[in-house]
């Protein structure tokens, strides 16, 4: 039978009552407050097994143990854990009826994103219409995968389908007991990804989150667990590159990645979450642990390019357990207003002719403060490890700050570790010089920015480049008066 | 073209310039000189718009029109260029990149398209081969570890890009030797036209052999203390400034 697009759409629009998903809001939602029952009852809502269930509340009871770690330098009201509610609904009803409710200013960033109504509509929180593209886009996506038997779902579709992955791999790289947020998360995770890549496959295409269907309201506890089986590559792209108005504050995510023997990991992320106001009121506190584990020959690439959040606190690492493994590290941070982050990496070597790369570029502007910090670890069997780290410093303005903490432990001989740093000023004489070739501020910035950064840009799949780049300007409008 | 009238500038509370008189026409290539300090350079600044300049008393206008209010870039877009005495270096920005921004922002201002990619690299091509530059030279980062004869012959290469109506080149022979002094001032004369004018700011005379002015004016203290035509500058070769000062203080 044909359907036309008309009755496809009303079929479909009729179709979300007859299930049940946009039932009131209020009742699923639990109230403040964390403890045994919540978790139990988190682990219900999303009908898990009872494997998980053990496992968060193993979790919940290291964490009750835990303190919140303070050694960041980063300065904020802790907030109140006891006052957020750990169980929201995952497809909550459409926040406005129309683009006209919605923050103008936030529209003007989609737009110089340049992003499509109806994408804009939908990370607004606006209800969208059914676009028969998207649908055909993700359906033909999901069967390509298939054909080579990547799995790649939500982490609690995971949990119920392919429960042997999820109990073997999770928590393998990041422990529930890691670290206070990390155990934290591994008690009410709301949802993420899970991503399989077989033996021997070439995943073909970048994953994205974007294309994963039902990707809507991974809530503030995202948990992202990523395995390439032997000789496999995979290249994943997280975040979208629009600043939803997150109303949550505190987002604690762990991202766990597994890549077993010759296997490649590619990992980019763009994150710009609301980073408050010019005033420093408001925006998202991001806690997040990620780490990889790399087996014999494998190698493992963290990119980044962090614009958003109020207070930022996050090390990718990678933990180079294999001989001959390889651990990579690009990263842009920038800060801007009141914006706080501490990030870094950790390159562990254990195994021998390790090889790990760092490249940090902390652009700071406005009254912010941007720290590299990072650790290189050489253990005593780690036979001719190398290292080589570089962390440069972008200043604008002379109320902002930059700094840089790198530690470094070599219990090996035979290890070579070279660490550059530099810090540099947008200088006003540059400015001049872009302004009298026709170029004005606002676009000289961008541009220095991006000369800056071009290092860890080129690291960026192309479309996510592009829009990392606008990004950045964006990010640093307004930021020399 | 340029018409400066009584211009007083000042940085800090400290006067620099105190009443230039000074007009260039379309055709007409000017020669500034003076000892160091005499205020060549800020005179540079001032007419390109430097904002840590005041501008106390007097007026620069362009075709008729007081600059007084408009920034450096509009400036730009309307056809004053400033070759830099010291070209300033900006990390991971090709010289492509740069002239391609450059290019397109004065478009954009003129509510033009961007130019077109072919169109731009056939221009690029073009302005390279005139100056003599080598294409690798194109891609690496905006004066970032240049010879001082590469930053100059690259400002030129940028002037020959842009196409300005007014071109000011100050100390442009600073740091060349005698064969970059050369291809610099080839380049320079190959861009010579009718519709253009030309200003040159110098402390030798040297750079003038190459560039023949129609005008020489020299600067003391903030003002023009003598007019004439090219033999000025061989004369200020011979007695040097001293007599110009001892002249300008009676």
């Amino acid at each position: 039978m044909a359907y036309t697009e008309e009755e496809l759409k009303k079929e479909l629009e009729t179709k979300e009552y007859e299930y049940g998903f946009y039932t009131d809001i209020e009742s699923d939602t639990f109230p403040p407050g964390l403890n045994e029952e919540v978790v139990i009852a988190i682990s219900k809502k999303k009908e898990e097994p009872e494997w998980m269930t053990l496992w968060r509340l193993e979790a919940y009871k290291y964490w009750k143990e835990m303190k919140e770690p303070d050694w960041a330098n980063v300065h904020y009201e802790k907030p109140d854990l006891q006052a957020i509610s750990y169980y929201s609904a995952p497809n909550s009803k459409p926040k406005y009826d129309s683009l006209d409710e919605v923050d103008p200013e936030l529209l003007d960033t989609f737009k110089k994103l340049g992003i499509s109504v109806d994408e804009q509509k939908k990370l607004a929180g606006v209800a969208v219409d059914i676009v028969m593209d998207s649908v055909s886009v993700a359906t033909t996506f999901k069967k390509t995968l298939a054909e080579k038997g990547i799995i790649f779902c939500s982490i609690s579709e995971a949990i119920k389908e392919h429960p042997e992955l999820v109990k073997k791999y999770l928590g393998l790289v990041v422990p529930q007991r890691d670290n206070y947020y990390a155990a934290l998360n591994s008690a009410v995770f709301s949802d993420g990804s899970f991503c399989y890549i077989p033996k021997g496959v070439r995943c073909p295409m970048e994953l994205s989150t974007y294309f994963r269907i039902n990707q809507a309201g991974t809530g503030q506890f995202e948990r992202t667990l990523v395995v390439a089986e032997p000789g496999s590559y995979v290249s994943y792209l997280e975040g979208c590159t629009a600043p939803s108005r997150d109303e949550n504050q505190l987002h604690a995510a762990v991202v766990e990645l597994v890549a077993m023997d010759d296997a490649e990991i590619k990992y980019s992320t763009v994150q710009n979450w609301y980073p408050g106001n010019k005033e420093g009121k408001g925006g998202v506190f991001n806690f997040v642990t990620k780490r990889g584990l790399c087996e014999k020959n494998a190698k493992i690439s963290w990119t980044q390019v962090e614009t958003g959040s109020a207070v930022t606190w996050k090390y990718p690492s990678c933990i180079l357990k294999g001989d001959n493994s390889i651990g990579e590290f690009y990263s842009i941070a920038v800060t801007n207003n009141f914006q706080q982050a501490d990030t870094g990496t950790k390159m562990v070597h254990l195994g021998k002719n390790t090889r790990s790369t760092i490249i940090s570029k902390g652009i700071s502007a406005g009254k912010s403060q941007n720290s590299y910090r990072g650790l290189v670890q050489v253990n005593s069997r780690a036979d001719n490890a190398r290292n080589f780290s570089q962390c440069d410093s972008l200043l604008m303005g002379n109320e902002c700050g930059a700094h840089t903490f790198p530690y470094i432990e070599a219990k090996n001989k035979t290890a070579m570790i070279e660490h550059e740093a530099t810090t540099s000023k947008i200088g006003e004489d540059q400015i001049f010089y872009c302004n009298q070739r026709g170029i004005n501020t606002e676009k000289a910035i961008a541009l220095i920015v991006n000369g800056f950064s071009k290092e860890v840009l080129n690291k960026l799949p192309m479309e996510f480049a592009v829009e990392a780049q606008k990004l950045l300007e964006i990010s640093l409008e307004g930021s020399v008066g | 073209m340029l018409k400066i009238k009584n211009l007083h500038a000042s940085i800090d509370g400290k006067k620099i310039l105190k009443g230039i008189n000074l007009e260039v026409n379309a055709g007409e290539v000017h020669a500034i000189m003076g000892p160091n300090g005499s205020g060549k350079s800020t005179l540079a600044s001032v007419i390109a718009g430097k904002e840590d300049f005041e501008v106390t008393q007097g007026s620069v206008e362009m075709n008729g029109e007081d600059l007084d209010d408009t920034s450096p870039e509009e400036r730009a877009h309307k056809g004053i260029f400033l070759s830099f005495q010291y070209p300033i270096e900006i990390p991971g920005v090709s010289v492509t990149n740069f002239m391609k921004t450059a290019i397109n922002e004065s478009r954009k201002a003129k509510g033009m398209e961007d130019m077109p990619a072919n169109v731009m690299l056939k221009l690029i091509r073009e302005k390279a081969e005139l100056l003599d530059i080598d294409r690798k030279f194109l891609s690496r980062s905006l004066n970032q570890g240049f010879s001082g004869g590469e930053k100059k012959r690259n400002e030129i290469f940028q002037m020959a890009m842009l196409e300005p109506k007014l071109a000011i080149l100050d100390e442009t022979d600073s740091g060349l030797d005698i064969d970059a002094l050369r291809i610099v001032a080839n380049g320079v004369n190959k861009l010579r036209s009718d519709d253009k004018a030309t200003i040159v700011i110098t402390h030798y005379q040297r750079l003038l052999e190459y560039i023949v002015p129609d005008f020489v004016h020299v600067i003391h203290d903030g003002k023009i203390v003598k007019s004439g035509g090219k033999e000025l500058a061989l004369e200020l070769e011979d007695k040097g400034y001293d007599w110009l000062k001892q002249e300008a203080a009676i």
